[in-house]
């Protein structure tokens, strides 16, 4: 009964990681740059609906709402102002950009709330599930993040099959200039990209601090590393290897803490992933790259 | 140019020459008058804390209670004859800082040392004070290193003490017979504790059935811990840790309907302050906590203390205020009058404090040890209403 616990707390916590992933691997896919600030953005979420609920004691549907729609602009402004003017200049430039970027938000949430933690309360308010007696309790927002994951996953894959804009960025995905050729908007598709990578972090934001109570200004770094590992792990550029990584990500990292060690969890989460890149260096449903020569 | 820069050189020495024959000259008096009446003699003690800054909170109480202490014992006629005279100078809790507090002190005719309060300050000075053979008392300087030197005592416990001091509380008072730990590995302190803790479990007759590990990269989840916990059984959750993550802890229990007795040590102080943290979670919460100004046997020191500086008393006020109460007894027992030089009084003191036993705030018949740490009963609070009571 256990470990049945640990396993659906494993798939809680990945179905996050998930959901973050998804963010790292349409930017990737599409603009070929890994945006560290990607997890900084979570933590802006939760502050948000932090600041409109328990501030403003507003309801948490508004509290989530203002997150998302907050987090999808300055998800556009960073892209705008950081990112685009540097579309030309070496992956490396772009990357360090995108670590400036996730620290300038850190430090300007350290200014605004300070680096105390405070509890988040959970906008979640579905009851709990108690199984076989009490043995094993489901949590309300444990059964709430999984279901939001696969919406989002379900959605998402209809989003880029069927419409334009997501036939869009396939395209740009697959090759940039040819997209142009055929009339498709680059810049704007990487917009649209953003937007809906940050949008989804909002989201993760509410269920992640929703889940695990505590918010301060770190409190995305160490999600986003983990959802970057989740989604190397499941082939970068990947949408449903993002959620494969996260979930089993989220599993490996809940069981080793319960049966191997709770100080070492960490440390095997990053050996997985050297193995998989050693086996497998695209990762799981990552596509071969021929190399043109 | 060289000779208008020597000129000011000489100006400085001069200057200088002249602050060192002031400070002679200000305690000479004082010698005077104890050769004349004995009344007169003056013991001095010199208090460093952080009195301005994020941290002056603590410095202030250490520099309040110290004072408060002296007075009443002032007042209830010295020391041998002798009067004390406190004076506090600020270290903002800075290592390199206290050492500049320090010597305006030994300028100002410091004869003992009550700090610092806090033990990075405390660490650094004690290279100070062990060189001079000052004698040294920290009220609240709680890691290991603070007590190094054998001229360094201390009030409050060492933090892994606080281990010993918890498994000792729970054994005797039959709290729980199956005890799980949720620690912070990457922490000295958090370690520190666990580890005392688990060696004293044994002979308390306390079975560790959960000894759980997190680290700072992974503070925000304890749901496998506390299954753990739970699966094993456990009736008690020891927590030597920090508020911010114990809050976290507290939250996520209560959602998985766990309801063990959770026990922290100073760490846990500061729960209640926890912005936006359900107070109702903390409920039963027991830590343990040297002091509480609500409790018994230290309300009339509340009253003065409130009645003089205007602020509520905390643990920080209690352990400088038991220091300088130690201080005199000790000073009593070695037979310390004012005329003798600092190196001198250090060994009698040194000597005199493995002797004494005093009943201070902090706890009832304490004594210490050759290497400075205290001994006393452990006193534990419970969070009943929203306060701690003391139990």
């Amino acid at each position: 009964m256990s470990f049945l616990s640990y396993l659906i707390n494993g798939i809680s916590l990945g179905s996050i990681y998930a959901i973050i992933a998804l963010g790292y691997t349409m930017v990737y896919g599409i603009a070929r740059m890994l945006n560290f600030a990607h997890g900084d953005i979570i933590m802006v979420g939760g502050f948000v609906i932090f600041t409109v609920v328990s501030t403003l004691s507003l309801p948490p549907a508004l509290g989530i709402l203002a997150a998302v729609v907050l987090c999808t602009i300055l998800g556009v402004v960073i892209e705008r102002v950081a990112y685009k003017p540097l579309r030309g200049a070496s992956s490396l430039a772009v990357l360090i950009t995108a670590i400036g970027v996730s620290y300038l938000l850190q430090n300007v949430a350290l200014l605004i709330f300070g680096s105390n933690a405070r509890q988040f309360t959970s906008v979640v308010n579905v009851p709990g599930l108690k199984l076989a007696d009490g043995a094993l309790t489901i949590s309300g927002v444990t059964m709430v993040t999984i279901v939001t994951c696969i919406v989002i996953m379900a959605a998402l894959t209809q989003f880029i099959n069927r419409t334009k804009v997501g036939q869009a960025m396939l395209a740009v995905s697959e090759d940039k200039g040819a997209a142009t050729l055929m009339g498709i908007d680059v810049n704007r598709t990487i917009a649209i990209t953003f937007a809906i990578g940050s949008a989804l972090a909002a989201v993760a934001g509410a269920l992640l601090c929703s889940t695990y109570p505590s918010l301060t200004p770190y409190t995305g770094s160490m999600p986003g590393i983990k959802a970057f590992v989740a989604a190397v792990f499941g082939g970068i550029g990947s949408i449903p290897g993002a959620f494969i990584g996260g979930v089993l990500l989220g599993v490996i990292e809940n069981l080793s803490k319960a049966y191997i060690s709770s100080q070492l969890s960490d440390a095997i989460v990053f050996s997985v992933l050297i193995v998989v890149l050693l086996v497998r260096p695209t990762g799981i449903l990552g596509k071969k790259i021929m190399e043109k020569v | 140019m060289k000779k208008v820069l020597s000129l000011g050189l000489a100006a400085v020495m001069a200057m200088s020459l002249t602050a060192c024959g002031g400070g002679e000259e200000k305690t000479a008096p004082a010698d005077n008058a104890a050769g004349t009446e004995t009344a007169g003699d003056v013991l001095k003690l010199g208090v460093t804390g952080p009195l301005t800054g994020p941290n002056a909170a603590y410095g202030s109480a250490v520099a309040n209670g110290a004072d408060l202490a002296a007075k009443e014992i002032n007042a209830a006629g010295g020391v041998n004859g002798m009067t004390l005279e406190v004076k506090a100078e600020d270290d903002e809790a800075d290592p390199e800082k206290v050492i500049n507090a320090y010597n305006n002190l030994k300028d100002w005719g410091m004869q003992m040392f009550v700090g610092a309060t806090t033990s990075g300050a405390s660490i650094s000075v004690a290279a100070e004070t062990a060189n001079d053979n000052m004698f040294q008392i920290t009220p609240s300087g709680s890691a290991v290193e603070c007590v190094a030197n054998d001229n360094v005592f201390r009030v409050c416990f060492a933090d892994p003490d606080q281990g010993t001091a918890s498994a000792k509380y729970i054994g005797e008072n039959k709290l729980a017979a199956k005890v799980a730990i949720i620690y912070d590995s990457s922490s000295e302190y958090s370690s520190g504790i666990r580890e005392a803790f688990v060696k004293e479990a044994s002979n308390e007759g306390i079975e560790v059935v959960a000894d759980e590990a997190f680290t700072a990269d992974t503070n925000t989840d304890f749901s496998v811990q506390l299954d753990k916990a739970k699966e094993a059984g456990a009736e008690l959750v020891f927590l030597p840790i920090y508020y911010q993550e114990a809050s976290v802890i507290l939250k996520q229990a209560s959602d998985k309907g766990f309801d063990p007795i959770f026990f922290g040590c100073d760490g846990m102080d500061g729960i209640l302050t926890v912005e936006n943290f359900d107070t109702s979670l903390a409920e039963g919460l027991m830590l343990l906590t040297p002091f509480s100004p609500t409790e018994e046997s230290s309300k009339k020191f509340t009253e003065d203390y409130i009645e003089a500086y205007g602020a509520e008393p905390n643990q920080f006020a209690a352990d400088a205020y038991d220091a300088v109460y130690a201080i005199a007894a000790a000073a009593e027992k070695a037979g310390i009058t004012a005329d003798m030089d600092v190196s001198a009084m250090c060994d009698a003191m040194k000597a005199a404090m493995t002797e004494i036993s005093i009943d201070g705030l902090t706890g009832a018949g304490m004594t210490w040890n050759a290497a400075g740490e205290p001994n006393k009963d452990p006193k534990a609070a419970k969070i009943v209403n929203g306060v701690y009571e003391m139990q």
